[in-house]
This record gives structure tokens, sequence and C-alpha cells, in this order.
């Protein structure tokens, strides 16, 4: 199956980790992944934040640019699936912003109509169009041991869910179930990392990362899995900073949940991004994997 | 019913908020259950809960509503949305009411519109965000002791590959900036 791919302005740089093991577990699965063609920045939280109307023609550029043979588009980053999904929302239930939006794409030689992408995120096809035994299927090295604590943050479960719970969705939990690892129970699951509080307001932030870290100490996870580029740059590149700050000693790999995934599919931790998060997460992967990935992490 | 409704409370911040907001309407239905406020990770520390800022905007208190911190503290975790009895875009309306403010120069005392400015700048310049070039600028005209402190974070994403020393240009940016011109001229609800 084919489907348009949206990797957005984080997994170029920042979250490459992410991008290579969505494409590397995407071509595991036999998802082809056809790249927008010169796609745009969807503008995050910050052009709504501002302008609306151009906060949606910059983002409707990209539902434009989906090549007409293809009606799903992936986008793995909780910020842009959100902006990609909500402004096709948007054109579709207000007609008349709908028609603006179009008046704005037609100054670039571009029009989209609403509705006609179906924008959504990896851990949704993998769950819902795959499913269990299908994934399975695909385990040779099963992730048995490794506790894993499953972080969903918001943007992908709030507010247009496909089908889980916006409280306590559980999705993640599930394939990695299937996967062999030992999932842990873990309330913060879905709570906010404090997006770019970060910049903004440091001891908000900072709080907020407290809670998600300590949360998975207490169920002793051995690492938090991420969906989205913002999480596992607050929780990661900012742990050391959090602990300066509380006077804790938080050491909790963060990852993403394609990575271990891919581990699980057989494929080597260098083809996954291991090494690039900044909490190493080679020593666990290491203890608790029988089949130790040599070579895993920095 | 619901135009009943906004005439009989007299205000007209209330009018305008539900014309700058989709589906903004819901506003009226607000019961004053505080469901928002109890879900809001940074309710905490808002000078208003969402469920005051209602309160404020049906008593037509444009100014008071616009210079609090409370839509700054918003970081679009959308607990409050999904939550609310009564379905209330609380996190859009948190983005309209930034938007006002913005427009209107009442935000105060905080650097989250110079964060946004900045992000869109860069993003109208090159078609995709650059975060070397974001928080370079960001930190030097705003806070800029904070730079000491972010520099061994730098160093590290550096190290890691992950960040990048120069922005990437999209390949057809005239187009973009063409899209972009064409919604500021058409302009509309902020």
């Amino acid at each position: 199956m084919k489907y348009a791919y949206y990797p957005g302005c984080s997994l170029e740089v920042n979250s490459a980790a992410y991008d290579v093991s969505v494409r590397a577990v995407a071509e595991e699965l036999a998802i082809e992944l056809e790249e927008l063609d010169d796609w745009n920045c969807c503008g995050a939280t910050e052009y709504f934040s501002q302008d609306e109307l151009t906060a949606s023609a910059v983002v409707a550029r990209n539902l434009a640019l989906v090549d007409p043979e293809l009606d799903q588009l992936i986008a793995p980053c909780a910020a842009c699936y959100l902006n990609l999904k909500k402004t096709d929302h948007l054109m579709a239930t207000d007609p008349e912003m709908g028609a603006k939006v179009n008046e704005c794409l037609a100054a670039g030689g571009l029009k989209y109509e609403a509705g006609r992408v179906w924008v959504r995120h990896l851990l949704d096809v993998i769950h819902d169009d795959f499913g269990e035994v299908a994934v399975r299927d695909k385990v040779v090295r099963p992730l048995t041991g490794l506790r894993v604590a499953p972080y969903y943050g918001c943007q992908v479960v709030r507010p247009l869910s496909e089908g889980d719970c916006t409280e306590y969705p559980m999705k993640m939990d599930r394939l990695l179930t299937w996967v062999g690892a030992e999932v842990v129970d873990y309330p913060c699951k879905a709570h906010c990392c404090g997006g770019h509080m970060t910049q903004i307001s440091e001891p908000q932030a900072f709080e907020l990362i407290r809670r998600l870290l300590a949360n998975a100490a207490e169920a002793k996870a051995d690492m938090i899995l991420c969906m989205c580029p913002m999480c596992q740059l607050n929780l990661d590149a900012y742990q050391s900073r959090v602990n300066g700050f509380f006077k804790t000693n938080f050491q909790v790999p963060i990852v993403f949940f394609t990575q271990v995934l891919g581990l699980a599919f057989g494929l080597p931790p260098e083809k996954l991004g291991f090494g690039k998060e900044i909490v190493p997460a080679r020593p666990v992967l290491e203890a608790k994997l029988s089949s130790a990935p040599a070579g895993a992490g920095a | 019913m619901i135009q009943h409704a906004i005439a009989t409370r007299g205000s007209s911040f209330l009018q305008e908020v539900i014309e700058h907001t989709p589906g903004g309407e819901r506003i009226v239905h607000c019961l004053q259950c505080g469901s928002c406020g109890g879900s809001c990770p940074n309710g905490a520390d808002m000078q208003y809960t969402p469920r005051a800022i209602f309160a404020l905007i049906n008593a037509d208190e444009r100014e008071k509503v616009l210079t609090s911190n409370t839509m700054w503290c918003c970081v679009s975790c959308y607990f409050c949305t999904t939550r609310c009895p009564q379905k209330i875009p609380i996190t859009d309306i948190m983005y309209t009411l930034k938007r006002l403010a913005i427009r209107d120069g009442l935000a105060k005392d905080t650097d989250a519109p110079a964060l946004a400015k900045t992000f869109t700048d860069l993003l109208d310049r090159y078609g995709r965000s650059f975060e070397l070039g974001l928080a370079s600028r960001f930190y030097l005209f705003n806070k800029p002791m904070a730079l000491l402190k972010m520099g061994p974070l730098g160093l590290s994403m550096f190290s890691r590959g992950r960040m990048a020393l120069i922005p990437k240009r999209i390949k057809k940016i005239e187009q973009l900036q063409a899209i972009i011109q064409k919604a500021r001229q058409l302009g509309g609800r902020s």
C-alpha cells in the first residue's frame, strides 16, 4: 500500500532518528512512503497564534501537493499531523474559509478539495490497518524483558483522535505488547511535555517534564517511547537541565516507538537512529535484550 | 436562540470572540463548571482560568482578558477541549485571544509573541523552520543571558548531528510566498 509522506521539519534534522526508523519500519511492513515533493513547514502552533488564514493557507499548500493518485498522507510529527488534519477539517466544515484558503492557494497555482486527503499517524496505520497478526508475524527479536512507558503526548490523541481514548489511549500499548515488550501502566501517557514552553517559561515546562520522568521512573520503566519529536526533544535534551533545576537524578532514555519496533523486526540499531538520543539507550538495551544490539547508542 | 443569547448578554467582546473562532458560538453554553482550568497543565499559573475568562468575556472585560497571561500559558494540549461537557472549542478560543492580543498590541509579560514572530519570519523566508536561527535570534533579542544556559544543550545536539548550521530553502519558495502574500491581502478574522 502506498501513502504520501510528510516528514516535517523536525524529522529532517533534530529527530532524524524518527525519520529513519519510520522509513525502516514502513519498509518491513511493505508500506510504501512517497515523500511530498517540496513540502513546507506546517507552522507548528506559531502561525495559528498570529493569523488564522495565513496559517491555514501555509498548511493547505502541503495538502494540495499530495499526489492525485494517493488519498492518504502519513505525518509522524504530532504538531504537523494535527495542523494538516485540522486545516482539512476547517476547510470542510467552514466552506467560506475553505474558499478563502483556495483563493490563497490559487495565487500559487494550486488548489485543494477539502476532504480529499485522509491525514493519518503511522501508529494508527500500523494498529488499525495491519493489526496484531500482521505485526506479530514480523517479530524476529521479541523485546522480552524490556519495560517501556508508552508516551502519546497531546496532539495525535486530542482533539481529533482516530478511535483511541483521549484520556488513556491504548494503541501504542497494544502494539508494544505484540512485539513482546513489557508495557508499564503510565498514567501520564497523554499529558503535555510543555511544547514550546521550554523556550518561553522554563519553570512551567520543567515541571511538566519532571512529572513525566518521575511517573516513568516510579513505574520502573527502562525507557519512554515517544511518537512526537517535540516530546522527545523536551524529555531528552532538557533532562539534565530538569535534573539540575529540581536536584533530581533521572536517567531515562527517550526514544521513538518506531526505533524499538524496528529492533523487534530484527533491524540493526544503526539503521534505526540509535545513538542520537542524549540520554543513551544503549546500556539498557544491552542489559535487557539477550541478543544485545551491539553498536547501539553513542 | 444563540443570537438571542449573545444579544441579551450585551457584550461586544463576546460577539468579537465568536466571530473570530470556528465553532466559537458554543461559548454561550459555558456552565462555569471549571473542568477546563482543572484539566489544564498550566492552570495554576494562569491569572484567570478559561472558566473565569469566559465569565469576563460575557462581562465585556476586553482589556482585562487580552492583557492577561491566560492564553500565553496555553500549550495547545486540548485537554480542556475534549473534557468540556458543553463542547466549547476552548483551545481555539485561546488561539483567538492570542491573535487579538498580538494584533492590538495588548500582549504583556510574555515572550510568546516574539517566539511566534521569529518562527514564522523564518518560515516565510525559507519555507522550513530553522532551529539554530530561531534559537539564536529569539534568545539574542529577548533573553540574551539565557544563551549561556542554552550553549551546552546546543552543543550536545550538534555533536549528535541533531542541529543544522544553515537553513534549508524549499525549491518553490516564490510559490509559498505568493500564497502567504495573498492571505495577508485577504486578511479576514484574526
